[in-house]
């Protein structure tokens, strides 16, 4: 992990999890796997604090813990990971996506599940059934039976999964106190990951039928109290994994949309769903389709005759982004989506986009040139560039000294002499993606910043304007005449009032433009591990 | 070799070979770099539409939430020391809240909060402390035994020592206490023999003091 991640971690945990939570977190993030003491004694934080701050981790999955490497008997250390806070940041689109699949329910369920770390099924079922029928009008209400088909079929389409047992939770009811500091063996974790998929013990076990809105009011208060589900100590979590294969295939089929057209996407679609069960995750392409499987796989109402389908997949095929791929000639054609090159041909146009974007257009046909030709001497790409030389040459230092371009000497003696060396442009995608990466996570650090900055330069006045709703509210509750309302609105003054707007438009843009930046990032760290993986 | 070092544009080759020609090298710098630099191209406007406005939304509202859960971990010493009104309806709204009970099976065993401990410690306390003055006490004692058996008359048999010891136990009792009275004292912090109410180095310095104000 780098220095950027690391400050944006803590960002993100300090927004989420509150300053304390940040300051261990970045320390066992800084420091590697310690020890309850260690933490303690080198963040200078009181015990308790601690403690709830590892709780609070472990809860989010943000911290794993292990007894001791060195000795059997040695004490439990915990570790953080980068990959897994910096997940926050990208919350918002996991819920987003939950809605479009799976409407209102799939979003509260995710994003009730992403709020507590974990939860039981029977426990995350009634608390968004409370809270889709509080939303509901009067006299109606949210069946919990409905919610809880929504989570299966969640669980169905892998986007939730059981969290890994506790090592010693299979012993837990023999004797709790006979195993001291049972910790998750994170090697075990490859093994519970497919578990919970299979297994639908939740749904069977939902007894309870529906309750009435105003009970649910009530029994809000009451619903921590102990009612058995058979549930009890399986816990679910977000596979955020999934959600990720979900957004690259979107990824994919909008590419494709914006490159040729609707109807090759929606076939690009069909490809990928229809390979979604049977392609590992991990897997370079999908695997191979004939015309024939496609054909009878699409959607009827899409429209498309069987020669116009032939014709598509070859268009497809010959398209230079190279999203789809021939694997033979059987069965009228075997075809494949060619997953990591579709992604690495994606994080090339981003690379591009962001040279035009700071550097030009013409910085970015040089650019575009050196990916393409690999490597070209200076005077090559004056020519190639058709760019005036001069221009040129600035362009390409520029580009040199941002690191996008890097320069490779091949001397034609051993001494190295300059006039007999040549020296040769490349682009080399993997480490420039990287590099933009890091730059990522630093642009969302400082719009985070620049976030609480702006909120803190006027707190004052987002307190008093806070103030003065809860006092509306309250008058309203208590109904208060209208110009004792209009007497208590008009506390905050017209400037006051200009200063608020132009606050939430800037805090607004800077939330969205973490959103934005994230969806390249998502792009770029898919790119950064196919390659890992492949 | 010595002149090459000194030269100021003395390049050991051509520069024109680099295809840097005569009035072609970038100007010299002077100074850092500024922080907030003229960019020339002005960033594109973010993305506009219904999704985005929607993820802006859920992320304020994910943001807002998870500062009320209970996850959200205060650093305890932020108290003002004037209670503002709203901090009141704050609390208020804070206590409503659930408090977050883990399943204590899923964490390792030490993060338990021991909440009891606090409101039990001061029994928990003396008691520590008993049994750790009695702890000496037997030391001692058995160290005495043990002087005694030294100095006196080692020919002695077991069970002289053995009934010597049952005395000796009584002796102890009354030793334990006396123990105590000197804690107690000593809890005070004070020895009442090295009160020192400055009398006896007042007259001197008084002295002085008037000789001095004379002048």
């Amino acid at each position: 992990m780098t220095a950027q991640e690391v400050r944006l971690c803590g960002l993100l945990l300090q927004e989420h999890f509150g300053e304390v939570v940040a300051k261990v977190g970045t320390h066992l993030l800084k420091s590697g796997a310690q020890n309850l003491r260690t933490i303690i004694h080198e963040t200078g934080i009181s015990l308790d604090l601690v403690k709830k701050s590892l709780c609070v981790l472990v809860q989010h999955g943000t911290c794993v813990f292990s007894s001791g490497r060195k000795a059997p008997g040695s004490p439990t250390e915990y570790r953080t990971s980068c990959d897994r806070i910096l997940r926050i940041l990208r919350y918002p689109r996991y819920i987003y996506t939950a809605k479009t699949l799976y409407g209102d329910t799939g979003e509260l369920i995710i994003e009730e599940l992403l709020q507590r770390g974990d939860m039981t099924m029977s426990s995350t079922v009634k608390t968004v059934a409370d809270r889709l029928t509080q939303n509901m009008e009067e006299g109606r209400s949210m069946d919990y039976s409905e919610v809880s088909s929504a989570f299966s079929k969640l669980v169905e389409t892998h986007f939730l999964q059981r969290c890994p047992p506790m090592a010693g939770a299979g012993t837990k009811d023999s004797g709790t106190p006979a195993t001291p500091a049972t910790p998750a063996i994170p090697e075990s974790f490859p093994d519970c990951y497919r578990v919970p998929h299979v297994t639908l013990i939740g749904r069977g076990k939902r007894r309870l039928s529906n309750e009435d809105g105003e009970d649910q009011r009530n029994a809000k208060k009451t619903k921590m109290d102990s009612e058995t589900h058979g549930d009890e100590g399986i816990y679910w979590q977000v596979n955020f994994e999934r959600f990720h294969l979900h957004f690259r295939d979107q990824a994919i089929i909008s590419a494709v949309a914006n490159k040729l057209d609707q109807t090759s996407s929606e076939i690009v679609r069909t490809m990928l769903r229809m390979s979604e069960v049977t392609t590992s995750p991990t897997a370079t392409c999908t695997k191979p389709l004939s015309a024939n499987e496609i054909f009878r796989s699409l959607p009827s109402s899409y429209n498309i005759p069987r020669p116009i389908l032939d014709q598509y997949l070859t268009l497809l095929v010959d398209d230079p982004m190279e999203f789809v791929g021939k694997a033979g000639e059987s069965g009228g054609g075997m075809y494949v989506v060619n997953l990591h090159k579709a992604l690495a041909n994606l994080a090339r146009a981003t690379l591009e986009s962001v040279v035009q974007e700071r550097f030009g257009s013409r910085s970015a046909r040089i650019f575009r040139l050196l990916l393409r030709k690999r490597h070209l001497e200076q005077k090559q790409v004056e020519d190639f560039a058709m760019i005036p030389a001069k221009e040129a040459k600035d362009m390409l230092y520029t580009l040199l000294s941002q690191n996008l371009v890097q320069l490779q000497e091949i001397p034609k003696t051993p001494d190295y002499a300059p006039s007999r060396t040549f020296y040769l442009y490349t682009v080399n995608q993997l480490p420039t993606a990287r590099m933009l990466l890091q730059n990522c996570y630093k642009t969302v650090a400082n719009l985070i910043e620049r976030r609480l900055f702006e909120s803190k330069e006027s707190k004052r006045l987002l307190e008093k304007s806070q103030r003065i709703e809860a006092i509306l509210a309250s008058l309203q509750a208590s109904g208060a005449e209208p110009e004792q309302l209009t007497e208590v609105e008009e506390m905050i003054t017209a400037p006051e009032k200009q200063q608020l707007e132009a606050l939430r438009l800037h805090i607004n843009k800077l939330d969205s433009a973490e959103n934005q930046v994230d969806e390249t990032i998502f792009l770029l760290e898919s790119y950064v591990n196919s390659t890992a993986t492949s | 070799m010595a002149g090459k070092g000194r030269g100021v544009a003395a390049f050991t080759f051509n520069i024109e070979a680099l295809g840097i020609g005569r009035g072609s090298m970038p100007e010299a710098r002077v100074g850092p770099t500024p922080l907030f630099p003229n960019t020339d191209f002005k960033p594109v406007p973010l993305k506009a539409g219904e999704d985005e406005d929607y993820m802006l939304a859920l992320k304020q509202e994910m943001r807002g939430t998870m500062q009320r859960l209970p996850h959200n971990i205060k650093p305890q010493t932020n108290k003002a020391e004037v209670e503002k009104y709203t901090e009141r309806y704050l609390k208020q709204t804070q206590m409503d809240d659930e408090e977050w009970a883990p399943d204590w099976n899923l964490f390792p065993k030490e993060l338990m909060p021991q909440k009891k401990k606090p409101r039990a410690k001061p029994g928990i306390k003396k008691k520590t402390v008993k049994i750790s003055r009695k702890d000496t006490e037997n030391i001692l004692s058995k160290l005495e035994e043990l002087a005694k058996k030294d100095e006196g008359n080692p020919e002695k048999s077991d069970d002289e020592t053995e009934k010597k010891t049952g005395n000796k136990d009584e002796e102890e009792e009354i030793e334990a206490e006396e123990y105590e009275e000197e804690d107690i004292e000593e809890d005070n912090d004070y020895i009442e023999s090295y009160f020192d109410n400055g009398e006896d180095f007042a007259p001197d310095s008084d002295e002085n003091m008037d000789g001095e104000a004379t002048y």
